[in-house]
Order: structure tokens, then sequence, then C-alpha cells
């Protein structure tokens, strides 16, 4: 028998083709160089950055994120973090796309909440409008709630990010019949991002057949970030592995023997 | 001497200085960042040609970590 033809299996986002469907932040990590062997090790081609006023008076030396992480290597993915309304998401992304030469796929996320950080709906339809207006490509952070996902996907949005758990909670997934709601209805990409706390995490968000994971804590504080990223790595991959080969059904009161019945000595 | 408001801190620039004259001073040449001047995006083609006059409200942003 012939092996089967490797029919290359791609995130689509956009327009365009990424081969990793995991995605990382760049977030709490030690340094630069930790940063970047962590990504190295993730295999991520897209990579979330925080916009910020630069620190006036620093050294002239100071290094930068980007310099670590260039531009002509990873999709690199701005993002509205702490921005709590429209108005301030919107402007910094537009920033953002200054800063990254007319680049316009973002990552929004409107804040509702400085405890919990759980997103601001009302506030993310109205910056996300005003975006898709504008020419961005809005990846766009969310509840876990199906109405509101497919409200961001009619508005234009090109991915929608529910939430697993709290941002940086580790929780892992806790509402896994949402999740699959808003798969089941969901004609855009659908990334997990935010509550993954180790690799069984990441594998059961593909295994319900999200098209990605984003994901910035559970690799930047494991205490072995880098051996961590490659753990998702592979978590992301088997994931999404076990989603297209199709699990068998649950059995739930009736075990099945895997060995033979016929033939045993007594 | 002018004094204007970057990155919400006052200071005290020289007169008649363009929106790359500051920049120079700021150590930023070369690297990645955005302007924004009284709320309006100024394009990196536009920085020359743009003067800074007393008050105005400058932010300087860079890339930086976060998820």
């Amino acid at each position: 028998m012939s092996a089967p033809e490797k029919v290359p299996d791609t995130l689509l986002i956009a327009g365009k083709r990424y081969a990793s469907r995991l995605l990382v932040g760049t977030g709490k990590y030690r340094d630069f160089a930790e940063t970047r062997a962590a990504i190295d090790a993730s295999g991520a081609q897209i990579v979330t950055v925080a916009i910020r006023r630069v620190n006036i008076g620093q050294n002239a030396n100071e290094p930068n994120l980007l310099d670590s992480l260039p531009p002509s290597q990873f999709t690199i993915l701005p993002n509205t973090a702490g921005c709590y309304n429209a108005k301030d998401a919107v402007r910094t992304l537009r920033l953002a796309r200054e800063l990254l030469d007319g680049r316009v796929l973002v990552k929004l996320e409107v804040l509702a909440d400085e405890a919990t950080l759980f997103p601001n709906m009302p506030e993310t339809l109205v910056a996300a409008k005003e975006l898709v207006a504008d020419g961005f490509e809005v990846m766009v952070y969310c509840s876990d709630d199906p109405i509101q996902a497919k409200a961001l996907e009619e508005i234009g949005c090109v991915a929608v990010m529910p939430l697993a758990s709290l941002i940086g909670s580790g929780m892992g997934i806790l509402n896994p019949w949402n999740l699959e709601i808003i798969l089941d209805r969901a004609k855009v990409p659908v990334l997990v991002d935010a509550g993954i706390g180790t690799a069984s995490d990441a594998a059961i968000a593909m295994e319900l057949g999200c098209d990605g994971v984003l994901m910035n804590t559970a690799i930047a504080k494991a205490k072995n970030p880098v051996l961590m990223a490659s753990a998702m790595k592979k978590a992301v991959e088997a994931g999404r592995e076990a989603f297209l080969a199709g699990r068998m059904p649950k059995k739930i009161y009736q075990a099945s023997p895997s060995s033979p019945t016929e033939g045993k000595i007594s | 001497m002018p004094v204007l408001q970057i990155n919400g801190k006052p200071q005290q620039i020289p007169p008649n200085i363009t929106v790359e004259n500051l920049i120079a001073t700021l150590h930023l040449e070369g690297k990645r960042f955005a302007i924004e001047l009284n709320g309006e995006i100024v394009p990196k083609n536009r920085h020359a040609a743009t003067a800074l006059s007393e008050g105005d409200k400058l932010e300087v942003v860079i890339a930086v970590g976060g998820g």
C-alpha cells in the first residue's frame, strides 16, 4: 500500500496560509533572548505585540523587541491590550499600522474590567466595525458567546478568538460546549485565545475543531518556557491530527475488548 | 524654548524643529516607532515636513512584549 498523499493542512487567515496553528504572545519573558528562543521552539509564525509609549530618555542602545522578532520573519500581530473602549483600541491599531509600514492584520481586544480582563463586547463590536471599515483585517478576542462571535463575523472580522478562561489564568477550557456552538456556526477561523494552562488544554481546543490557539502566559510563565513552547507545538499538532482523524465514538456503559474473544485457552 | 507634551510629560524643545529633528534627539532613528501629533498620526514621509510648536501633544510609541 502506498503512503497516503500528504495534503498540507494550513491555517488560512485573511487570504494568507500559515503552517503553524499556534500563535504566541511576547509578554512576560525574562528578556528578548528568551522570548525568541521560546517562539522558535513553538514554531509560531504569528506573534502578538503590544503598543506602548517609548520610554523618553531611554538608553539609545536599549534593545527593541522587533529587533529580536523581525517583521520580515514573523507576522507581527499588534494588539490593543489595556484598552477599555473602542476609541482607544482604534487609535492604538492605527498607530500600529503606521509602525508596521501599513500592515493591517491586527488583534482587537477591548477589555471590560481590570480584575477579570473579560472582553467588553459592546465596545468590541463598535471598534470592529470602525476597523473593518478602515481596511483592517481584524482578529478579535471575544467572549465565548456564539451570538457575539457571529455578530463579529458578520461585521467582517477575519477570525474570532473566544477566551477559554480568563487571560493569564491558566484555567484551561471552561466551556467546551459554547466553543462547539461557535465552531458549528462560524465561517471564519475560530481560535482559542486566553486561558490555556498546559499542553493538554491546547490539544483539547484543537480536538474540538478550533482552527488555532493563541497563548502567552502558559509558555512565558512555565518553569522552562522553551520546553513548554515545544510541548505546545506538539499539543496543537496532535490535537489537530486527532480532530482530522475523527475520534472513536464514546461508549459510556459498555466496554469493548481490544483483543480477540475467539481462541482463548480456557 | 517651546514646551511640548511628549508621551504625557512636559518637555522643552529647541525652537523651529521638526518631528524628524526631535526623533534624532530621542535616539529613535532607524528604529520602529509611530508618531501621533495632537491626535493625528504623522506618517513617516511627513516627519521632515512637520514642524513642532508650543503646546503640541506628541505620542511616540513602539512595539513591546504583549499577548
